[in-house]
């Protein structure tokens, strides 16, 4: 089990890094694919078969298919982003570097984590999380569900022709 | 860990992959046989007695046709493609109950490779990831025609899994579980999901069809206006594999169908045999796989009865017509059960 | 407008009615048709076990007939490649030494005598214009060939054999009707 956590890991981060610094955009749609299955690998061996299915479904298979469709449609074969000058980079990256560290150090001593509830093997399964959703998270879940009706609204109103 | 159960796991699945693969072959020369006949032709012929070799002389050409990459493909892409389609063909096999439990040697070996309790989620997760291999081979090919024709399958196979997902949300609300050896367990008897799910049947077949791309909705490789679509630039065994690929989902799929609402490896009037646990569960496997070449022939029929959509005939029908019915289908299911079954 | 046919359907947009729009009872009936026809009499013919009866007069591979006691008819005369439209047939003539007598009929025949099949389109002007009833064309059909040179009968395939039981019979082409007609045809210009 270490074994396979490491080598999830391993992928997840390579794929990741790849995503970022592949010059191709459908490369790196590919590998952010690579790196959402490995991520559903990890769900799987804390147990959580359900999340690591519907991430798999919605993310995988719904919502990366779109973003490759959006890119193939665009035709960005060939990478047209203009190139910064080597200066411009390294200053870039120390900047953010920099920045990172402060926010972390700012916000290191203002929360700590707890775990809501102890951790459990069977947390992840349909019954749990069906349990969660509905009786103690029902509101937001609902309000979830009205959020997405009004985003379906909005779409479809971007969608239809002017009149 | 126990190694009896894990030898005979791996033993089984090997069985199982065998089993696929043999089935997809043969499917290959029932599909040619079917249209004939639909036709009044008589089919393959030649190949052994009754053309019966038919499918190993196609396989035995696929293999020996020249390999061609066209110069401007993406070589990596345009292997990984076919190679995503028929795996994720293949994975979807593990989570079907292929039969009950036989017992040998005073131990029970279950027929399911593995009992995933989201059993049905898993089968949509693997036929939501079986885009990528249409959509990575038909931009890989860096052909308008192969892009056009990935693209019309990814929307058509996107707007159909809504569809097919609400379907089964119904299906669950009467069945109380989403692993498929409860579901199977539930319809011992003639108990079959079919007859308290007919909408969502109908529902989910028509969508089964657009997943697999088959006739009607097989417009993402449609001859005439696309020249084969995604895989118009494959040859030899590549494009076999996407021929393949098309064959083993036909073939999960049917059994997925049956599982669901045919009542899987159940047979009726068999407990009043009196036969040994044994017997019993081959028997069912038996008919489990005479439910799903019946399911097989049933999309072959409609494949040769059928013509093609055309695509906004598809996404209307997807989009205004089965998902619609496919809410109409949870509600009243819903409120049936609200009111019939209070718990 | 007059209707050529009484099969035209006059075509009308109106609107489908809910039965027509879901489709499904079309369907079935369709599916039906097709099981009907999965059920049927097939009616491929199963070509190397199973024949197609040929028409009396079909035109296949020629033939150079022999006359009763085995000499060649053909006088190399040459109407029949004038008659050909194909320009399929050629010839060299050769005149008959003494002692070749029971070999060709006439003073004059063909040493080669060449039918390119390829070009043949079997239409029979080459019988109709042999004034020594010599070529004929037989109902045995012309073997496919990998290559284009086979394809050039010689003499060797279109003289008939010398053995009578394996002369081949031309007799379906050889009625009296045709006969009374080339006969005809041969002292129309007496006239």
């Amino acid at each position: 089990m270490t074994f396979l956590f490491y080598m999830l890991s391993a992928i997840m981060i390579i794929s990741a890094l790849l995503v970022v610094f592949s010059t191709n955009p459908i490369n790196s749609v590919i590998y952010l694919i690579i790196c959402f299955i490995a991520m559903a690998g990890h769900y799987i061996l804390l147990n959580a078969q359900f999340l690591a299915v519907v991430h798999i479904i919605v993310y995988t298979g719904a919502i990366m298919v779109l973003f490759l469709f959006v890119i193939m449609l665009l035709n960005l074969n060939k990478a047209i982003i203009p190139q910064k000058s080597q200066l411009t980079r390294i200053s870039a990256v120390v900047t953010g570097g920099l920045f990172f560290l402060v926010v972390l150090a700012a916000t290191r001593q203002t929360f700590e984590i707890h775990p809501r509830y102890p951790f459990t093997g069977d947390i992840g399964l349909v019954k749990e999380v069906g349990k969660a959703l509905f009786h103690e998270f029902l509101l937001p879940f609902e309000m979830s569900s009205v959020l997405f009706i009004s985003a379906m609204v909005g779409a479809v109103m971007f969608g239809k022709k002017d009149n | 860990m126990d190694w009896t159960i894990l030898l005979y796991k791996t033993i089984f699945l090997f069985i199982i992959l065998l089993v696929t693969l043999l089935v997809a072959m043969y499917s290959t020369y029932g599909e040619r046989k079917v249209a004939a006949f639909m036709q009044d032709r008589r089919g393959p012929n030649r190949a052994g007695p009754f053309g019966l070799l038919q499918p190993l002389a196609d396989g035995v050409k696929m293999f020996m046709k020249e390999e061609i990459i066209p110069l401007t493909a993406n070589r990596t892409l345009f292997i990984l493609g076919p190679s995503i389609a028929m795996t994720t063909a293949l994975l979807t096999g593990v989570v079907i109950p292929w039969g009950g439990t036989l017992i040998i040697g005073g131990r029970e070996f279950s027929m399911q490779i593995a009992d995933l309790n989201i059993g049905i989620l898993y089968v949509f997760a693997m036929v939501s990831i079986g885009v990528y291999g249409i959509m990575i081979g038909g931009w890989a090919s860096n052909n308008k025609y192969a892009l056009l024709g990935a693209i019309r399958a990814a929307s058509q196979m996107i707007s159909y899994e809504l569809a097919m997902g609400m379907s089964i949300v119904a299906l669950v609300i009467t069945t109380g579980s989403l692993s498929l050896h409860d579901i199977v367990t539930q319809q011992h008897g003639m108990h079959w999901n079919i007859f308290y799910q007919p909408l969502g049947f109908l529902i989910f077949i028509t969508c089964a069809f657009a997943e697999t791309n088959r006739a009607p909705f097989d417009l993402p490789e449609c001859e005439t206006e696309l020249i084969g679509g995604y895989h118009t630039e494959y040859s030899s065994m590549k494009l076999g594999f996407y021929l393949f690929a098309e064959y083993i989902n036909m073939f999960i799929s049917s059994a997925v169908i049956t599982t669901l609402y045919f009542g899987g490896y159940n047979m009726p009037f068999i407990d009043q045999l009196g036969l040994s646990p044994n017997t019993v569960t081959l028997l069912g496997t038996a008919f489990f796989f005479v439910k799903i070449l019946s399911m097989i022939f049933l999309f072959m029929w409609i494949r040769w009865t059928l013509p093609r959509f055309r695509y906004d005939q598809l996404m209307n029908l997807g989009w205004k017509g089965l998902i619609p019915l496919a809410i109409f289908n949870i509600l009243a299911t819903g409120v049936y059960y609200y009111f019939t079954e209070l718990t | 407008m007059q209707m050529l046919t009484d099969r035209s359907k006059v075509v009308s947009d109106k609107k489908m009615t809910f039965m027509e729009r879901i489709y499904i009872p079309a369907i079935v009936k369709g599916m039906f048709i097709t099981l009907k026809h999965f059920f049927g009499k097939k009616t491929t013919i199963s070509y190397p076990e199973q024949k197609r009866e040929f028409s009396k007069v079909y035109r296949g591979q020629h033939v150079l007939k022999r006359d009763d006691i085995g000499r060649e008819r053909c006088t190399a005369c040459g109407l029949c490649a004038v008659a050909c439209p194909a320009e399929a047939i050629t010839m060299i003539a050769a005149e008959r030494k003494p002692g070749e007598e029971n070999l060709y009929r006439e003073e004059k025949y063909a040493a080669v005598y060449e039918i390119n099949m390829l070009r043949c389109i079997f239409c029979g002007d080459c019988e109709d214009a042999c004034p020594k009833e010599a070529i004929f064309l037989t109902d045995r059909i012309v073997a496919s060939q990998y290559k284009r040179k086979p394809f050039i009968y010689g003499k060797d395939m279109l003289v008939e054999p010398l053995d009578p039981s394996k002369r081949i019979d031309i007799s379906a082409r050889q009625t009296e009707n045709v006969n009374k007609f080339k006969l005809e045809k041969r002292f129309a210009h007496n006239k």
